[in-house]
Order: structure tokens, then sequence, then C-alpha cells
């Protein structure tokens, strides 16, 4: 007989138990009930990091149950950022504008509106003119269909090339890392019609909700985030559990025998690969507004690379693992740099952390690497082995 | 004035030893009115003897003249040399240079040639300058004139010509004597003549005579005038637009000027009343097409301009001719400079190819350099190493620390290599026994804890040598450029480090072809189990090979530090295009990565030559054919065939 999904998983249930205690907790002890426990920018902070975890669960499939080390997915999270960083900018740039042309003698037109609207988006990257891009920039509806379509598409072109071609391994890895860094290179540009290197900023300001504190907003987007994450997980977790989720791990061990067994593998690696890119851009379009600002310089290769790094750490192949990572690595890596720890002096030598953090990261991620595989997620099989 | 110039010439060849006793003040006293009260006309006798006399005190003469400095004692009629002190004038003797004791202004009058005077004393004093036994003098009195291109200057300049001892100068001076007669020369036919010898050149002072030359002028015309010099008559919608030619209308005054949508709403701001304009209450007017209506209705009131109706604007379109008139007059002047310029853009575009070319080349020998040690790592053992940028970077810093050490630039660059690649082959060889020894079935593994070494080195760098770019200067002889003509130049760096890049290719080839150590690798490559059961440890050869692509990683550090700034990034510059050089080229080949690394540098000056300002862009479009052409070529442009090339 074949057991309920839950009961397949008993993860899930943890994890969602786990994720509503946590954000109950912190709702509680934030500034919005009064207790300011916790400031709006810690909220902020874990508000982002549930939304890295949920990029991170992404990377996990992608990576770790169908054994495509993608460098790209940040990139796509990246999109999702500037996708609905597009219709904030747009939208509260025409709310002020509109008030600040109330006094005119003559009301003003569309195009002038537009005219205004442009100056004040592009005078940086002096320009005024809207580019084709932004069609779209005064629809929230569209623009959220962006965060879902521009990642998407482009997943899906770039996989389909690349899985049909079958570059795998390796290769795939520097094909993605290179597609990173050609999107990279293309924001860093003036003309892109993304404000270049300056990026699109102001994103913490939700247009319509100007008279709402950001205590408040912080919350509703930390719960947005988690909901989001908590949707991921058991979305991501009933893919790979099912037979789906067997061929997809098939396909991670051993490609060749997975198509001899007749399983169209391509398609396979192209559903994954896409929605995977989907849940990253969700993510991203999440992060963005906590985080106010995002320019080219997020999108970078590197970025990318670490994803790889929180969800190896955290372990691979487990779900929990990867979100485990992300938010172990990313909030400790803001504790570090942020001057959070302590230096430590060594008599002759003082030990800054926030010279050395990337060191000990490095070296780490390679200790990681080579003596625990399974990451931190490995902990976890000790403990149900010792119950057992 | 030329013939004056050339019997001032003539005279001052011949006339030396007859004039030997004479001096300044002599030649002044004759003259003593035309000096003192100098005219155009006169002025002329005066110096046409100066320049014969061939006086070294002649020239500071001509100047003090030029800035009104020369004065005559009343009571004697002497002439000298006067700044003003305070009441009293500091006297100077002309002849010798000697101070006379100061005196009283009253006493002397002064000689003020007017401005066209001093003009003339200024010729004379490029003259003066030209033939000056100083070369630098001369050189500057040249360049001075390269500077300002005035027909003034072209006889004196052809004067000097003949007497000019120094080939180089004496070819500057003729090169420059024939642009300035293809801007002034007497008639058409020198004019022609030195145009036509000038299409041989490619530089941009020639074409910047030429573009003179033919530098035109819009005009409008309702019939072309038949002595005008016609470039061009521009037919409106292809050589200029409607309403560009209709601006041009407006601003000859010929056509009413259009009212644009600012106008529109300055008006209507204007005659509000009551709160409603032309009839429409305000807060109707938020759209273009109201406000229209809005001004129409002022129209027709007669309280501001009519609008300009489509058919008036063609009407006045049609009625004019529009065309580029050329400043230079003469047409078959204009023609042959016009067709000097093809010959010379025909010749700059080919010249423009091969420069491009030659960069594309330094370009790809500088991916060569960067990928060759990778495409032995990854290519030969199928291992990802992340860190290999900071391995060149690791040799850059070597360089720069050797040169803190060794101040010789040449001794610490040949110093340099042998100890980067010792430096990175050792640290290679640490991380092959360290991390990557355990991780040879694992390649995705291999990519991450290489990664994780590339932060940590990338930070410790940073640590240790600050973020700020560290120079690594190359040594004197490989400063400047091989110039070929105006055109194509290049670096003598860049073409060190194409030779370079050849003798690592050749050292590469030999070491796999022609070494025992060659020989075990390959069969490693290939089977490394066979392999272990001839002989050979596969653990040494690995470490080894590693060894090896690390130290080649160093020394390409070395040659990149030359010609780009040493940072603690550098490395990750170059990581992506390095592995695409090796993909690209076909993984396990020497000739491969050759050829990824022409391929791309080739692709991408010539990318960067169509969009000549937007590097970046270059490096995206770039990036993008790669991944298209990994499509139809997966396994690079040198493929392995048969059993070498299974996974």
């Amino acid at each position: 007989m074949r057991k309920s999904f839950v009961a397949q998983n008993p993860s899930v249930l943890w994890f969602i138990a786990i994720l509503a205690i946590f954000t109950i907790g912190v709702t509680l002890l934030s500034e919005v009930t009064g207790v300011n426990m916790i400031s709006t920018s810690f909220v902020k902070t874990l508000g982002k990091t549930l939304c890295l975890c949920l990029v991170a669960i992404a990377m996990d499939v992608v990576w770790g149950y169908c054994g495509i080390l993608s460098l790209g997915h940040f990139a796509f999270f990246g999109i999702g950022g500037y996708a609905i960083g597009m219709w904030l900018m747009y939208a509260r740039t025409e709310g002020i504008v509109v008030e600040s042309l109330v006094g005119q003698p003559l009301p003003p037109t569309p195009q002038e509106i537009s005219d205004v609207i442009g100056n004040q988006i592009f005078g940086v990257v002096g320009s005024s003119e809207f580019p084709v891009i932004w069609s779209f920039a005064d629809s929230l509806f569209l623009q959220l269909l962006m965060v879902v379509l521009v990642p998407g598409l482009l997943a899906l072109v770039f996989g389909w090339l690349a899985f049909r071609s079958r570059v795998t391994g390796v290769y795939l890895s520097i094909l993605t890392q290179a597609m990173t860094l050609a999107l990279a290179l293309y924001l860093f540009q003036n003309d892109s019609g993304l404000r270049g290197n300056n990026g699109l900023s102001g994103l913490q300001n939700i247009p319509g909700f100007e008279d709402v504190s950001q205590a408040t907003i912080s919350i509703v987007f930390f719960w947005a985030s988690a909901v989001a994450l908590a949707l991921g997980y058991v979305f991501f977790a009933w893919i790979v559990s099912g037979k789906m989720g067997s061929v997809i791990k098939g396909i991670r061990d051993n490609e060749a025998r997975v198509r001899f067994l007749g399983y169209h593998v391509e398609s396979y690696k192209l559903f994954v690969f896409t929605t995977t890119a989907i849940v990253a851009g969700i993510a991203g379009a999440l992060y963005y507004p906590q985080a106010g600002i995002i320019n080219p310089g997020e999108i970078a290769p590197i970025a990318s690379i670490y994803l790889a790094v929180w969800v190896a750490i955290g372990g691979r192949g487990r779900l929990y693992g990867a979100a485990i990572g992300a938010a172990f690595v990313s909030l400790l890596s803001s504790w570090f740099t942020g001057g959070g720890a302590p230096n430590v002096n060594l008599g002759f030598y003082e030990i800054q952390w926030t010279d050395w953090w990337l060191v000990l990261l490095g070296f780490s991620f390679v200790v990681v690497t080579l003596f625990f595989p399974k990451g931190i997620g490995g902990l976890f099989d000790l403990l149900v082995r010792k119950q057992s | 004035m030329r013939r004056i110039l050339f019997l001032a010439l003539a005279l001052w060849l011949i006339v030396p030893v007859a004039t030997a006793a004479q001096t300044l003040q002599d030649i002044l006293q004759t003259h003593q009115e035309e000096v003192l009260k100098p005219g155009r006309r006169s002025v002329g006798v005066v110096l046409d003897d100066l320049v014969a006399s061939g006086l070294p005190q002649a020239l500071p003469f001509l100047e003090a003249w030029r800035d009104r400095e020369i004065v005559q004692r009343d009571s004697d009629g002497l002439f000298f040399r006067a700044t003003e002190d305070g009441d009293a004038l500091a006297l100077t003797d002309l002849d010798t240079g000697e101070t006379v004791p100061a005196a009283v202004s009253d006493d002397f009058t002064e000689s003020r040639p007017n401005g066209g005077v001093r003009r003339a004393i200024g010729d004379a004093l490029v003259q003066f300058q030209l033939s000056d036994p100083d070369i630098t003098k001369r050189r500057a009195a040249v360049e001075a004139i390269a500077r300002s291109m005035d027909v003034s200057q072209l006889s004196p300049l052809e004067g000097s010509i003949d007497t000019e001892e120094d080939p180089a100068l004496k070819a500057q001076k003729t090169r420059l004597v024939g642009m300035l007669q293809a801007l002034f020369g007497e008639n058409t036919e020198t004019r022609v003549a030195a145009i036509e010898a000038l299409s041989g050149d490619l530089s941009v002072d020639v074409r910047a005579v030429l573009n003179r030359i033919t530098a035109t002028t819009p005009k409008i015309a309702t019939e072309v005038p038949e002595d005008a010099n016609v470039a061009q008559i521009l037919t409106v919608g292809e050589d200029i637009t409607q309403e560009e030619a209709y601006a041009r209308l407006v601003a000859a005054e010929l056509a009413a000027p259009l009212i644009t949508k600012a106008a529109v709403r300055d008006a209507l701001l204007a005659n509000i009343v009551d709160g409603s304009v032309g009839g429409i209450t305000v807060d109707k007017l938020d759209t273009d097409a109201a406000r229209a209506l809005a001004y129409d209705a002022l129209a027709l009131d007669g309280l501001v301009a009519q609008r300009v109706k489509d058919t008036e604007k063609v009407e006045a379109l049609a009625a004019h001719t529009f065309y580029l008139d050329y400043t230079e007059p003469d047409s078959v002047v204009t023609d042959a400079a016009s067709k000097a310029i093809r010959a010379i853009e025909t010749n700059v575009a080919l010249s423009q190819t091969a420069d491009l070319a030659l960069d594309a080349l330094s370009l790809a020998s500088i991916y060569f350099l960067a990928a060759i040690g990778l495409a032995i790592t990854f290519g030969v053992m199928g291992v990802i190493n992340m860190a290999h940028g900071e391995f060149i970077m690791m040799g850059a810093y070597t360089g720069y620390v050797i040169q803190l050490f060794i101040p010789d630039y040449t001794i610490a660059i040949l110093v340099a290599l042998p100890v980067a690649f010792a430096v990175t082959f050792g640290a290679g060889v640490t991380m092959e026994r360290l991390v990557i020894r355990h991780l040879y079935h694992r390649p995705l593994e291999t990519l991450l804890a290489t990664f994780g070494i590339s932060i940590a080195l990338q930070q410790l760098a940073k640590n240790i040598f600050g973020t700020q770019a560290r120079p690594l200067t190359s040594p004197e002889w490989l400063d400047g450029a091989l110039v070929f003509n105006d055109v194509i130049a290049i670096s003598y760096i860049r073409i060190a480090i194409f030779v370079l890049a050849l003798l690592f290719l050749a050292l590469i080839l030999y070491v796999l072809k022609r070494t025992r150590l060659g020989l075990e690798v390959r069969a490693v490559t290939q089977n490394p189990g066979m392999a272990a059961s001839m002989g050979i440890n596969p653990d040494k050869i690995n470490m080894l090979t590693f060894g090896l692509g690390s130290g080649i990683a160093g020394i390409a550090g070395v040659a990149i530090g030359l010609y780009a700034k040493v940072t603690s990034e550098m490395g990750a510059d170059y990581i992506v295009q390095s592995f695409m050089t090796v993909v690209v080229g076909g993984v396990g080949n020497v000739w491969g990565t050759l050829a990824g690394a022409s391929l791309i540098g080739f692709l991408q000056k010539g990318i960067e030559w169509l969009n000549p300002s937007n590097t970046l862009a270059a490096q995206t479009y770039m990036i993008l054919f790669i991944i298209l052409f990994i499509q139809f070529r997966p396994k690079g442009i040198v493929a392995l065939k048969g059993r070498a090339a299974a996974d």
C-alpha cells in the first residue's frame, strides 16, 4: 500500500512546524507587537534569509537531486528582483511625480507625466527615454508575471539548448556561469535600460502603502517569505518524492542508464531546471523589496557559486539541508562581516574577522567538501540512526 | 613677398663677407625713420636688410621691436632696448646686450609699430627661427607652424627648406609645405599637385588639412546658384530628415516655426482667463488632443500664431533645395581633395583592419597564456580548477614582490619568471596533494573545493597586499611601440607576450610529445589503470601535471601583470574566459586551446570594432556566441576522436 505523501516525508511536517513557530515567534518579538526584542532591520535580515533558503532549496533540487550544478540560479534570483523592482520604482516615482505636479496651472498630460518619471528614473544614466523593457512597468500584475516568465523562459531556452546538445557535468556548470557573467556584464551597461551600475533603488518603499511603517512592511514581507518558503518546500518535496523524483535522482546517478530505460532525460532536466529557475525568480522578487536595492553586482557569477556553497555546507540531496545551509552561512557571514565577531589577538597579529572571514569560509568549505560531503544535514542522519 | 625673400636669401648667402664689420646699430641708423615710425610698406626694407645682415642680434631685436620695447635716444639718435623701471628706463645695448645706465624716459622716443607691422615682424621672426642654428628652436618653429597652419607661413617655411641640415626636420618641413600648399597654394595646379602628393599619407594632420579643404556648410536656396561649388544636393527624407530640413528652413527664416507641445503649453498658460482657455476649462486640458483644440481656438481669435499645417510644411520643403556647399570655391581643388580623402580612407581602413588583427592576436596570446595551464589541468586531467585565476594572481604578485627587492627591472623580470613558476608549481602540488587527490572521481566537488580555495586565496592577497592595484613595471626596452604607420602600431609588451605565448606552446608540445614525462602523462590520461600496471605511478604523474599547469599560470601572471594592473581580483577576470577558451577549443588538446584562444581573441576584437564604445557589450555578445557555439560543436573546435574522447 502506498503511504501518504506526508508519511513518506516526515521532514516536511517538521520543517513547516519549525518554520511556523519561528515566524510567529519573530512576529511576537518584533516592533509590531511593541515587544521590540527584534529590530526592524533584523526582521528584514531574517526575511531575506528565508528568501535565500527558498532559492537554496531550488538549487538543491537542481543540483543535489538532479545533478546539474547550475551556476546561474542566482541570476534568475536577480532577474526576479529586477522584475519586481521595475514596478516598485516606477509606481513610486509616478506617485511622487503626480503629487508634485498637482499644483500646476495646467493639468499634466500622460505624456508629460511619463517624461518626468523617465527623467527621474534614468537621469543617473544620462537618459530620459523609457526603454522597451519597461513597457509593462506600470502594471503590477504584468510585472509579477514577468517575475515568473522571464527567468522561466530564459531557463527554458538556455536549458533546451544546453541539454539538447548533451552538455553535462562541469561543462554545463561553466556554461551556466558564462550565462550569468554575460547577464551581469549586460546589466552593468548604462544603456541596458536598467540603470547600469546604479541598479534599482528605493525598493523598500511600497507604492500605495506610504503611510504604513517599515516595521509593519517588514513583518508582512517576512510572512510572505515564510509562506513562499513553506509552499516551495512542500512543492519540491512533492516533486522529489514521487516517481518523478526517482527518475530525477536516477539522472543524477547515471544519466545514460535512465536514458536507456526509455525516459526522455532532457525533458526531465529541462523541467527541473526551469521550475527551479522560476522559484528562484520568486524568491528574488521577495528578497529585493526587503533589501531595498538591487544592482548588477548581485548577479555576478560569484553569487551563484556562493549559492552552491550554502547548499553544499547544508547538505546536498535533502531539502532541509539546503535551507539550513543557506540560513547558517548567510547569517554567519553577516555576523562576521558586520563586525559582530570579536577579533582574535594572536599577540603578533590581530585577526580582524571582516578581513579574514572569507579566508575562513573558503578553507572551511574545502574541509566540508573533503570530509563532510553530507554537510550539516548529515548530522541529522547520525541522530536518526542513534534513535533506531 | 616670395621674390623679396629669395632675394634676401641670396643676399644672406653672398653678403656676409662684405658686411662683416656692419653692426645692428649701423643698419638701424640707415633706416632711422622707418624704425621709429614703421608703416606696413616701409617696414619691408628694414626687415630685408636685417635678414640680409645675418646678424645674430637681429632676432632679439625683432622680438623686442614686436613687443614695443625699442626706443631712440633723442640726443644722438641711437636705438636701445628699453624696459620700464619705475619712472626711469632700463636700457640695453642692441649689439652687445650690455646694460646701459638708466635714463629718464623724457629723453627718448618710443617706436610703436602697429598691428600690421607687428605681423610682418612676426613673419620675419618665424623665418629667423626656421633658420636658427639651434635645432630645438627650428623644431619648435616648425611645430608652431603645424599648429597654426596660416597662409603667411608658407613662404618663410619654403625658403628655409634648402638650408635645412637635419634630414628629419627637412622632411618634416617639406611635408608641412605640402600641406600648406594644398591649403593656400597660388593657383589651382599647385594645390591639386600638393593634394595628390598628400594622398599617400595616413596621418591625422594630413586628413585634417584635407577635411579643411572639403569642409561644407549646409545651405538652402530656391535655385542652386551657378557659381556655387556644391558638394551634395540633399534629398529630404533620405539624406536629411523632414524635421531637420524644416528646422533649417525655420532657422533661415524661410518658414514659420512649428508649434511644439511646449509652445502650446506656454501659449495656453499665458491665455488662461477665468479658469478656461479657448472655451475649454483648464481641468480638462490633461490630454494633447484637448490642448490642441484649445490652442486652435486661441489661434482663431488671433491671440497666438496659427499652427503650421502639414501641407504648408510639405510645400515649404518642396520649394527649397537643400545642399551642402564647399567653403572652398574652386571645384577642381575640392574634387582632388575628396578623391585624396577617399584614397586615404581606403588605406586607413586597410591599416585599421591590420591593426585590429594585431590587437586580436595579442589578446589571443593573452588568453592562450591564461588558459594553457588550465588546458593541462582541466583538459588532460579532467580536473576543474577554479583557483587557476588565483595562481595567475600569485604569479603576478610574485613578480611585484621581486621588483621590490631587485631594482633593475630587466633582471627582476628574468628572475620573476622562474620564481613565479616555482611558487605556483609548489602551490599547485600542495593543492593537488591535500585536496584534489581525494576528489578525482567527483569532478563537480573539485569545482567547489577549488572555488573555496580561490576565495580564500583572493582574500589572503587582499589582506597582504591591500585592495589597491600594485604596479608590475616592465623594463625600459619594452616601453614604446612598434610603429608601422600612423594607424598600425603594437606595443612591445604585447609583442613580448605574443612571443612568450609561442614559447609556451612550443614548450608544452615538446614536454607532452617528446619527453618521458609527457608520455607518462598521456598514458595516465588515457587509462590510469593500464598505465599503473606498466610501472607508471599515476599519483606522481597527476601531481606533476597539476604542478606544471599551475606553474605556467604563474608565468602567465607575470606576463599579464606587465600590461594590466596587479590586483587580488585579476585572476577572477580571466577565469571564465580561460574556461571558455579551453572548452571552445576542445578539451585535452593544446592545439585546441590555441584555436580557442584565437577564436575568442579575434571575436572579441571584432565585436569591439563593431561597437567600439562598449567593451562590456562586446564581452556579453561574445559569451552569448560561445554558448551558441557549444551547441553546434559541444566538443570544441578540435574534438578528440575514438577512445580518448570517452569521458
